[in-house]
């Protein structure tokens, strides 16, 4: 079997265990595994910026809050169906990310990386002072959808198949995106933008985009935790949020839609594995992973995986290629 | 026993092999020149023998097994190489630059007289001491860059085609330097080169390198008086 | 006028302080091209350790080198044996075992330690120092002089020493630096160890402000950032003096301008980063980057 028809067969098995989870698992579990589809769909909007096309950006809970707050406010204060809210707050994070990426043009690496931190950094206290939208410290307290048409599914599962069906939407529309012309651009971009720029790519128009489409992503995956979670409050939208997505990545693996998935299922599970280990020192549990995860697969699991699967290729005679 | 053996030797970057088995030697005290078009791995060479990538086969300084070695190792048992582009230290000042030359030296001698040596060869240099490095031009640097290789007190210098970008005057006044300094200090000389004419001129011995192998070699003057192999070869 | 003096002198205080953190913060970036985003928790840690040994008793100055020690130690350790298995990794991995070591180290503390705020002695008299019409505060004038005193003895050591010679060639060009026999790799412990050791003296002169505790350099960390942005990520001078300008413009403003309240104490930082980024990114004396093609 091709590595092509391979790869689609493994996401076709994945989908249908997907599928029938939800039977399976507790509520808990569920939300857990809801979770874990919402931080995918943030990450792989945040690889799509900085693993793609190479702009670091440690502000990503911001597009997260935004995307929330979007639903929220709306659920809350124009009783609009939660279902309507979601391409909403997928939209406005688009518009929102691509004027943010017009002045980060300026900025390279480390730069964007300080600019995005602070931005960051702010998002809490400005979010408690437009108390009059946000509700302030106190967040906007929801209540969670019923599954339609009388469907026999609880809320929790119902949650789920949404999440599910979101995740597999985007991450297909992902998929095509990357592997055109125009993918080839933004990594052109990432890889040499000098070259780039010489060879047509309009760098700045391609860069401003990618951070608009990177942002809705991670603005739809904010949405939909507010109707998840049916809570939002300033102080969950904190610093550390964003630097849980960059850690979500480079785990999972740069430049990969696969990585998403598997850096989505870190940080939800392995912080609670280190509550597990430790119930005095959990985050130094955390670190420990974090350190040894890096030191095995530098290149995140995804790119572990790439490795390997490519050495047994060559191993079994597939076609050398020439480096 | 000659200074430098290199027996079998292959590089590679990544997964594409860039030399495939070389074999030569140089001399005590002698200059030996490898010669090629681009891409035959001249650089590649140099660098193999410095440990500056992954290498396979034997190479010997002075009867000592050196292949696997770090290259600041291999430094401190008295090779100098000036590499290709130079590597001067762009934003320190000559004569750190020349400082830092003679930090792994073995032998004693005072830093000062070291200097004073290195100038007499270089005059240019001695004038512009406190410069940054960086405001050099082309031939200044690279005569700093065969000052910071001779501060080392090397017993074998390295010279990746110092000719590279130079007006020919300069060029055949840092050979005139190379030829001094491998008759006085008895300092050995591996020199890769494009401007064959030249090299030739310069060394006792000289290989010819294509695709990262071998194809001929021989006492210099012999290469230079080859009508068929100047003309195939060399291109003149 | 006399408080805007006493004012100026306890930012330039604060700031010296900021511009250890940054300094450390740009020693390890010229070299690696990466932010160690430990730094803040290792001086802590550093901090931590010298408030045991003043605890079992040693005289303050003597407890204070002995932690400049360990810290020099440890932060060479660190990089030897947690930074090295990752050093031709991309950026972005080291970052997020930077970021591990944070996590680490911060938990360390709490667990060791615990989260209760605890004292640090100061080693500098209580009474205010009198100079002129102007009472100054003697911690205040005596941080600001222990800091000077560090990073003036480290400014001498890498402009007059072969060993610091030797280290800013390493950080500008490792292969270059390898053909002069300079083993690059513990050129680059030795950044970290000094690095540690400046972060360490940050610590011990703002834990007798802010008081002990697991998360007192966070915020003091972002005041890092600020400082280094705005001297330049690649001067190690300009992050000191952009220290000493962010730590009196928040010392000003706190004074002067009313509403900046508790809530938004973060907010003189961030304003200066993004400032700096939209007008010149490479800060004050930083130098613009050059690609070449």
């Amino acid at each position: 079997m091709s590595g092509a028809g391979l790869r689609r067969a493994v996401v076709l098995a994945a989908v249908v265990v997907a599928c029938v989870l939800p039977f399976a698992l507790s509520n808990f579990r569920l939300f857990q595994f809801t979770q874990v589809f919402i931080y995918a769909i943030a990450l792989l909007g945040l690889n799509i910026l900085t693993g793609f096309n190479g702009q670091i950006s440690l502000g990503h809970g911001a597009f997260y809050a935004v995307g929330a707050y979007t639903t929220a406010i709306m659920i809350d204060k124009w009783n609009v169906p939660y279902g309507w809210t979601i391409p909403v707050a997928g939209l406005l994070c688009l518009v929102v990310g691509f004027l943010f990426g017009i002045p980060a043009l300026r900025l390279e690496g480390l730069y964007l990386a300080l600019a995005t931190f602070a931005l960051a950094l702010a998002i809490p206290q400005i979010l408690k002072y437009f108390e009059h939208w946000t509700g302030g410290s106190q967040g906007i307290v929801l209540s969670k959808p019923r599954a339609p048409f009388g469907l026999t599914l609880n809320p929790d599962q119902w949650l789920y198949f949404v999440t599910l069906g979101v995740l597999l939407v985007l991450f297909v529309l992902a998929a095509n995106l990357l592997s055109r012309r125009t993918g080839r651009a933004i990594v052109a971009i990432r890889d040499n933008p000098i070259a780039a720029q010489a060879m047509g790519v309009n760098n700045a128009l391609y860069k401003s985009l990618t951070f608009g489409v990177s942002a809705a992503y991670t603005g739809v995956a904010g949405a939909l935790s507010a109707v998840a979670i049916a809570f939002v409050a300033p102080d969950t939208f904190n610093v550390f949020l964003s630097i849980t997505f960059l850690v979500g990545i480079v785990i999972g693996g740069l430049a990969s839609i696969s990585g998403a998935v598997f850096g989505a299922l870190f940080i939800q599970f392995v912080p609670n594995w280190a509550q597990d280990i430790s119930k005095a020192a959990p985050w130094a549990i955390y670190g420990i992973f974090l350190i040894t995860f890096m030191y095995a697969m530098p290149r995140g699991i995804a790119g572990s995986l790439r490795l390997v699967l490519g050495r047994l290729a060559r191993l079994s005679g597939g076609t050398r290629r020439v480096a | 026993m000659a200074l430098l053996e290199v027996a079998g030797l292959e590089a590679q970057y990544g997964w594409t092999k860039v030399l495939h088995g070389l074999s030569f030697a140089v001399d005590v005290g002698g200059i030996t020149t490898i010669l090629g078009a681009n891409g035959a791995g001249k650089t590649t060479t140099l660098r193999a023998v410095c440990g500056m990538v992954k290498t396979a086969g034997e190479v010997r300084f002075d009867g000592h097994r050196i292949a696997g070695r770090a290259t600041e190792d291999i430094v401190r048992l008295g090779i100098a190489h000036v590499p290709e582009g130079r590597g001067t230290f762009m934003q320190l000042t000559v004569e750190e630059n020349l400082r830092l030359g003679a930090y792994a030296r073995a032998s004693r001698g005072t830093l000062a007289g070291d200097l004073r040596r290195v100038f007499e060869y270089f005059p240019v240099l001695g004038d512009r001491q406190r410069q940054i490095a960086g405001s050099l031009s082309g031939g200044e640097q690279q005569m700093l860059a065969v000052a910071r290789a001779l501060m080392l007190r090397p017993r074998l210098l390295l010279l990746d085609e110092p000719s590279l970008g130079l007006a020919p005057l300069v060029v055949r006044e840092i050979f005139r330097i190379v030829r001094t300094i491998n008759r006085e200090e008895r300092v050995g000389v591996l020199l890769v080169e494009q401007n064959a004419a030249m090299a030739l001129d310069l060394a006792d011995h000289a290989y010819l390198l294509e695709t990262g192998r071998v194809v001929m070699s021989g006492p210099a003057e012999t290469l230079r008086k080859d009508d068929a192999i100047r003309r195939s070869y060399l291109g003149y | 006028m006399d408080i805007f003096v006493q004012q100026v002198v306890s930012g330039l205080a604060t700031g010296g302080i900021y511009g250890s953190l940054a300094l450390a913060l740009v020693m390890i970036y010229q070299a690696t091209d990466v932010v160690n985003y430990a730094q803040g928790e290792m001086a802590m840690f550093s901090t931590y350790l010298a408030w045991t040994l003043i605890n079992a008793g040693l005289p303050y100055w003597v407890a204070f080198a002995a932690t400049l020690a360990i810290a020099f130690v440890g932060g060479l350790a660190i990089e030897r044996v947690v930074i090295r298995p990752v050093e031709n990794a991309p950026v972005l991995t080291i970052v997020i075992v930077c970021i591990g070591l944070l996590v680490i180290l911060n938990s360390l503390a709490g667990w060791v330690y615990s989260y209760i705020q605890k004292p640090f002695p100061s080693p500098f008299p209580e009474k205010p120092i009198r100079i002129g019409n102007v009472f100054f505060g003697a911690h205040d004038l005596g941080a600001l002089g222990v800091t000077l005193v560090v990073l003036l003895s480290l400014y001498v050591f890498f402009r007059y020493t072969t060993l610091g010679l030797a280290m800013r060639a390493a950080a500008q060009n490792p292969v270059s630096s390898r053909l002069c026999g300079i083993r690059v790799g513990w050129m680059l412990a030795v950044g970290w160890g000094l690095a540690a050791l400046v972060g360490a003296v940050a610590g011990m002169m703002v834990a007798p402000v802010v008081f002990l505790d697991p998360n007192m350099m966070a915020g003091i960390l972002i005041y890092a950032f600020a400082s280094a942005t705005l001297g330049g990520f690649t001067s190690p001078g300009g992050a000191v003096l952009g220290g000493l300008i962010v730590g009196v413009i928040e010392n000003l403003v706190g004074t002067y301008v009313r509403f900046i309240g508790t809530e938004l104490k973060l907010t003189v930082a961030l304003a200066v980063i993004l400032v700096v980024l939209v007008a010149k990114p490479s800060g004050l004396f930083g130098r613009a980057a050059v690609h070449r093609v």
